[in-house]
């Protein structure tokens, strides 16, 4: 694959994955939203205290699999890295500051009457 | 060719396929989209913060999670999320995701002799950008057939604050899938006019990345809206 890359900024052709590793990440991809979706109809799961950490955590594996091996950030220039990484980190902190300001979180740490 | 291989003076040399390198021995169209893609992050996060901070806050129905009864007629509306049309559309969308990477593999290695069918098969552009196009049709048509249903039950953009965040934050990636699925019959195009050649990767590669990031903003708004109560 390395030899017909294309230039255009690749700093790490050679260390591409293969059609193999593709495949594997469809699956895992699968499997990991199957079980999400399972967690949801489980009551066991859906009404305890880890269900809602496990969701996040599982949905933050995927969105991590997916750029990391689908859009190349694992492989591509530092550069490429932090213009994505740089944006996300403050759209993150963003959306927990707002939700402590006004939702739910505010509530439970005693910021809003 | 690498970055170490792009030319010495590089923001006056020509990447393959019409770009230009930056100073730093970058194609410009890539430092560009993954700009893009930078801004889009924040646009979903305020999109995603609004849609969390409204989450509960409607006085009537219907709900997203939640049996809701009219006090003025006494209807009953069941919870109107429909969990297992929104499991199978993020399945499309991410196997639509695997067959767009397979799609820039096989532009970038259309000269690697192929010497058996199953090569033939991965090793086809048009094929696989194709599929990720379906796909990409196929997971607007879930989400249209899920926007209508909501209509007819009862909830509009209008109808509470959970119906206004909930279609703005939807619509807007629909929007952005919608886009995707032209970009690529785009590349389509040019696949079936003169063949897309390794020398073309970066504008399939391009196109890549804003469809994996289509996706993995909707690996969010999945958990975030349909599976957390």
């Amino acid at each position: 694959m390395a030899d017909n890359a294309p230039a255009a900024g690749h700093a790490h052709d050679d260390h591409h994955p293969t059609w193999s590793i593709y495949w594997k990440v469809a699956l895992f991809l699968t499997i990991v939203t199957a079980i999400e979706v399972s967690a949801y109809y489980i009551p066991a799961w859906e009404t305890s205290w880890v269900y809602v950490p496990s969701m996040l955590i599982m949905s933050a594996i995927k969105f991590a699999v997916v750029v990391y091996y689908y859009m190349h950030l694992g492989y591509d220039h530092k550069i490429f890295r932090a213009l994505f990484t740089g944006p996300l980190i403050i759209a993150i902190l963003t959306l927990i500051g707002l939700l402590f300001l006004f939702s739910k979180l505010a509530i439970r740490i005693g910021l809003l009457a | 060719m690498t970055a170490t291989n792009a030319p010495t003076h590089a923001a006056d040399a020509h990447a393959h396929g019409g770009g230009h390198y930056t100073s730093l021995g970058l194609d410009n169209r890539k430092v560009a989209i993954w700009t893009f893609i930078g801004s889009e992050c924040m646009l979903f996060a305020s999109l995603i913060s609004t849609y969390l901070i409204y989450k509960g806050k409607s006085p009537q129905g219907p709900f997203p999670h939640e049996t809701w009864t009219n006090p003025s007629t006494g209807e009953v509306f069941p919870p109107i999320l429909n969990i297992p049309v929104t499991s199978a559309s993020t399945f499309v969308l991410l196997m639509s995701s695997l067959a767009m990477v397979l799609a820039l593999a096989a532009v970038q290695n259309r000269h690697v002799p192929k010497h058996s069918a199953w090569d033939r098969i991965l090793g086809s552009s048009k094929l696989w950008l194709w599929m990720t196009c379906l796909l990409g049709i196929g997971f607007l048509g879930c989400q249209a057939y899920e926007f209508t249903s909501f209509i007819h039950e009862g909830l509009t953009i209008r109808t509470n604050l959970f119906g206004s965040s909930f279609f703005t934050l939807t619509g807007f990636h629909g929007a952005h899938v919608t886009a995707g699925v032209i970009w690529l019959f785009t590349l389509l195009a040019i696949d079936y006019r003169r063949g897309l050649e390794p020398k073309d990767a970066t504008i399939v590669d391009i196109a890549a990345l804003y469809w994996h990031f289509v996706d993995v903003v909707w690996i969010a708004i999945f958990t975030l809206v349909y599976l957390i109560k």
